[in-house]
């Protein structure tokens, strides 16, 4: 019977990403490279592929963008936004050019056109602030002196985030400048009406949402965010930025109780987004992009330091501390998986995503190594000097 | 002593002092109640040595531990030496406009020259409240400061 066949298939996905993670728990690394693996290895010319399930897998592959957005959303109250907006502008801008310009200057020169540029630009752009969170508080610097300016990077590629997913979607849809400039301004209203709301009447939102009961609360926060998010993207916003939104609206103890409620839903279907990537994506084409990835990964690797490096010294932190800063940006990991995931279904070049998932394969298990090699290598550098 | 405050996106805030003997000591607090107690290297000040993360309840513990036998002793201590200074203790009643605000937005050492130092809520003394410990109706507020410092904070919470 179909449902059978199709509840072996998932029963068989979800448990073999347990034993994944089981194995990243383990060894202390991020889970993504994993689940990317698994999807490849069961996609279109992988060893095992599967049919019955894929539709399955495709929704819950979107919910669990919409519930990686909102949750990213929910991380930082919108008076943090704003405050970071003021404050670490520079760096913010200094980050998004260093780490833009060789993703898009990649995809022009394999000849990908614009559109798959500014997709690729985004892919290298983002840092991955999961897996930075994860390193800073494993190796114990969440005390350090160059935290706070790591922090603020974060928070800004964010905001930039909220602004350049609405772009890219009104490209990817083929809407030429002109829409890309349209989307960009309902966006930016949007955004702007969602942030005012959120900093005057974010009581109010919260008095809507809050219930005493975690089974309502859970509901009605779930409910709300999958339905600005489909409103959102039926307007051409991306359903990404509706529910990013809806995580800023949402502040306070009320963000906190939401986030600890959504965030085994999170982990699920974040899970099968990254398998259903690794699904789509031919293994066969991996091998080709791998090089590039490779040239890409470095390159952007070296940005990301000289990001850190420049944030931390604006902050007065010393050299080790610098370096610090920059190994703890270099990991990409959920969102760039997301972008390339939105550019591949809207029909840019099927290699992107092939290249994305060589990336961040890379970059997810190279950054946090790096991270933790940091310290012993510049303290022993230090002292050879010395 | 300067006390040194940085907020941490996403995370909570920093509070970070250097001890007269420059050892630099801070505590994290995070959104969650969590409380990171960290030590920084003496040779490098960017860098903390040892993170000490503490439960609500272990953090209560230890800054009573640290804080309520000085409180006292400085109390008795502040009413003796200085004549002119007063210690009152503020009942904050039921439609204080202070219900469920943070102490920072008081300004009362700003406002009115006398200090809040400790806070007594449910028959416990909070010491040394931080700027973002929030009242509620029902807590005591000890302030020490002249005398009429110490009554424009009373009628500070009564309304003003």
């Amino acid at each position: 019977m179909h449902t059978t066949s199709q509840l072996i298939e998932l029963g068989a996905i979800i448990l073999g990403l347990g034993l994944l993670g089981a194995v990243s728990v383990r060894f202390s690394i991020s889970p993504i490279p994993l689940y990317l693996l698994a999807g490849l290895a069961f996609g279109s010319g992988g060893v095992l592929p599967l049919d019955t399930s894929e539709e399955f897998v495709a929704t819950g592959a979107e919910v669990g963008v919409i519930l990686l957005l909102f949750t990213l959303g929910l991380e930082y109250t919108a008076s943090e936004l704003v405050g970071t907006l003021r404050t670490s502008a520079r760096v913010g801008l200094a980050d998004l050019v260093l780490n833009a310009v060789p993703g898009a200057a990649t995809a022009l020169l394999l000849g990908w056109g614009p559109i798959a540029a500014v997709a690729l630009a985004g892919i290298t752009y983002v840092t991955s602030s999961g897996i930075a969170a994860k390193v800073i508080s494993d190796l114990g610097w969440l005390g350090n002196r160059e935290t706070p300016a790591v922090l603020s990077i974060l928070v800004f590629e964010d905001l930039a985030m909220a602004a350049y997913l609405p772009i890219l979607t009104a490209l990817l849809a083929g809407a030429g400048l002109l829409g890309g400039a349209t989307a960009l301004l309902v966006a930016g209203v949007t955004i702007a009406a969602i942030l005012f709301v959120a900093l005057r009447y974010g009581r109010f939102v919260e008095r809507f949402v809050a219930s005493p009961s975690d089974e309502v609360l859970l509901l009605k926060v779930l409910g709300l965010t999958l339905l600005v998010a489909g409103i959102a993207e039926h307007l051409q916003v991306s359903a990404a930025v509706g529910a990013f939104l809806v995580g800023i609206a949402l502040s306070g103890p009320l963000a906190h109780s939401a986030r600890q409620l959504l965030s085994p839903l999170r982990d699920l279907f974040a899970a099968v987004f990254f398998v259903f990537f690794g699904l789509r994506t031919d293994p066969g084409d991996l091998r080709p992009m791998l090089g590039v990835a490779a040239l890409l990964a470095t390159a952007t690797a070296v940005t990301k330091l000289g990001t850190g490096w420049f944030a931390a010294r604006r902050a007065r932190v010393a050299v080790p501390g610098r370096i610090r800063a920059g190994t703890a940006l270099v990991s990409r990991g959920e969102f760039n998986i997301v972008i390339a995931g939105l550019a591949v279904s809207a029909g840019i070049t099927p290699r992107l995503g092939s290249l994305a998932a060589a990336y961040v394969l890379i970059l997810a298990v190279a950054g946090p190594l790096l991270a933790r090699a940091a310290e012993p290598l510049t303290r022993s550098y230090l002292r050879n000097r010395a | 002593m300067d006390l040194e405050r940085t907020a941490l996106p996403g995370i909570g805030l920093q509070h970070v002092f250097a001890t007269g003997r420059g050892r630099r000591i801070g505590v994290i607090s995070h959104r969650t109640g969590r409380r990171d107690l960290v030590l920084y290297d003496t040779r490098d000040p960017d860098t903390c040595l040892l993170t000490v993360p503490l439960t609500p309840e272990e953090a209560d513990a230890l800054a009573e531990l640290l804080g309520t036998g000085r409180i006292v002793e400085r109390l008795a201590e502040l009413n003796r030496q200085a004549e002119g200074l007063v210690t009152e203790q503020i009942p904050l009643a039921a439609g204080t406009p202070y219900d469920g605000r943070p102490l920072a937005d008081t300004q009362a050492r700003t406002r009115t020259g006398a200090s809040i130092v400790a806070v007594i809520r449910d028959g416990q003394v909070i010491a040394s409240p931080r700027p973002d410990f929030v009242f509620a109706a029902g807590d005591t507020v000890m302030v020490v400061g002249t005398a009429e410092g110490t009554a424009a904070v009373t009628a500070l919470f009564s309304g003003g």
